[in-house]
């Protein structure tokens, strides 16, 4: 965890110096939920379960500008070669990148909720717990699966035309089961047995895709 | 972690990229306390022996042994051992020349790494810019930060890529007798160039490569530049040399 924690500081610093990414993301996730509410609500009221649906699209949108600007910054003077050039399990590495994208998707969704709770008169405080474990458990499930992605396709001519386009395939279930969770939490009358289901199905995406990251992230990053 | 080599052998390495061969069969001895020069024309296949040798870059076929060790088996303990400067250099413009190297000491996980910081400041002297960002640093200025990263956690390989670059008359001559000390502490240096002038005083042999392939070995940096004209000439398109 040494080297991960380094990585996490390291990147924590440079966007105190920049706030490029956070200010970005945020942005564009306010944006998306401003153009969503524009297009969806009507008289105040919005389509059933939009509120949850547009809160994962959000996610799911600005988490990928995110990826891509995080790995930009380790690309630009290979300092990724360096990262692995460090005296640890590679996969050390992964994690302390995939731990900055999980600190900045927190804030991203920490700014989300207010609005989402705003322009879709959604109860975001009806199931407070379950709606944290729900967007726990699946910012872990796209974040393992597209840092992944971010750091094998940092090389790439194309990277950026890449990256949405195999990441959200893959992490499909993952969305789905986020928005049909909190579509039961944001209900008049939270389902928290069906919130439970789901989150127990994230959870098991969550292992599997963070296990499949870790073993394949050395074979993967390794030049060839 | 404890690992330590006193020579690196590279044996019969070759490296292909798709269909073309960046290095074909190469090999040679490195020995604790000793400078080896690789020389050659732009795409000989220095750096990509570099990366070779550094571990990023695992040859297609031969080996590369640290001693008793290969970079498969040795993994993390083998790359503790390993100090490289690369053509890029392997720090964050957006952080100051201090937190740069603090960031690499945590990485090493290196002890009192707020006194190593310091000196490794004071060796690139920039003790006066530690708290500048490196973006706002010039070519020569950012070559000595990265030099001093690629040596802060004392390394018994240096891998060096044109250590040269950028740098004024000075430093130029304070790298020389940089290598020169690190030489005599028992490093094994390979410094791939193409500034033969500064390359002939510190090496003690030289490869020359041209097509992937060594074309010459010099066993003293004062034959370096002959050998090297004679392995351009051996490269050279059959046009080039008729005229």
């Amino acid at each position: 965890m040494r080297v991960a924690w380094a990585i996490l500081r390291k990147d924590a610093a440079v966007e105190m110096r920049s706030r490029e990414i956070v200010y970005t993301t945020v942005f564009f996730a306010a944006s998306c939920v401003l153009v969503f509410a524009f297009a969806l609500v009507r008289e105040g009221r919005a389509m059933p379960d939009a509120a949850a649906a547009i809160l994962w699209i959000a996610v799911a949108f600005s988490g990928t500008l995110g990826l891509g600007r995080t790995f930009e910054r380790e690309r630009y003077t290979d300092t990724l070669r360096a990262l692995m050039l460090a005296p640890s399990d590679r996969p050390a590495v992964y994690v302390g990148k995939l731990l900055g994208m999980l600190v900045l998707l927190a804030i991203v969704e920490a700014a989300l909720l207010p609005l989402i709770a705003l322009f879709f008169a959604a109860p975001i405080t009806a199931s407070p717990l379950w709606l944290a474990a729900l967007l726990a458990a699946g910012t872990l499930g796209f974040a393992s699966v597209g840092t992944l992605f971010a750091a094998m396709l940092v090389r790439a001519r194309s990277r950026d035309v890449l990256l949405p386009v195999l990441l959200y395939p893959i992490t499909i279930p993952v969305i789905i089961a986020g928005v049909r969770g909190t579509a039961a939490i944001l209900q008049p009358v939270p389902d928290e047995a069906m919130a439970r289901f789901w989150a127990a199905l994230l959870v098991f995406f969550d292992v599997v895709f963070v296990t499949l990251s870790l073993w394949t992230f050395e074979p993967l990053m390794t030049e060839q | 972690m404890a690992l330590d080599f006193d020579r690196v052998v590279a044996e019969e390495v070759s490296r292909s990229f798709g269909r073309r061969r960046a290095l074909s069969r190469v090999s040679m001895v490195c020995e604790a306390g000793r400078i080896v020069g690789l020389l050659g024309p732009n795409g000989a296949g220095k750096s990509t022996l570099l990366a070779v040798l550094s571990t990023l870059l695992p040859p297609s076929s031969g080996r590369v042994r640290y001693g008793s060790h290969e970079a498969r088996t040795g993994g993390p303990a083998v790359r503790a051992r390993i100090g490289l400067l690369g053509h890029d250099l392997y720090l964050y413009p957006d952080l100051t020349a201090r937190e740069n190297l603090a960031f690499f000491a945590r990485l090493y996980g290196l002890p009192d790494a707020g006194s190593r910081v310091a000196e490794a400041l004071r060796t690139a002297g920039l003790e006066s810019r530690g708290d500048d960002v490196v973006s706002g640093f010039s070519r020569g200025m950012r070559q000595r930060l990265a030099l001093e990263r690629a040596l802060l956690h004392g390394p018994r390989l240096l891998l060096l890529d044109e250590p040269f670059t950028g740098l004024d008359e000075a430093s130029g001559a304070a790298l020389v007798a940089r290598l020169r000390g690190l030489k005599s502490d028992g490093a094994i240096v390979v410094l791939a160039t193409h500034d033969l002038d500064l390359a002939e005083r510190v090496l003690d042999e030289a490869l020359v490569l041209g097509d992937g392939r060594v074309r010459a070995t010099a066993p003293s940096g004062g034959q370096a530049r002959e050998r090297y004209r004679e392995a351009l000439r051996a490269t050279a398109p059959s046009g080039g040399s008729a005229s």
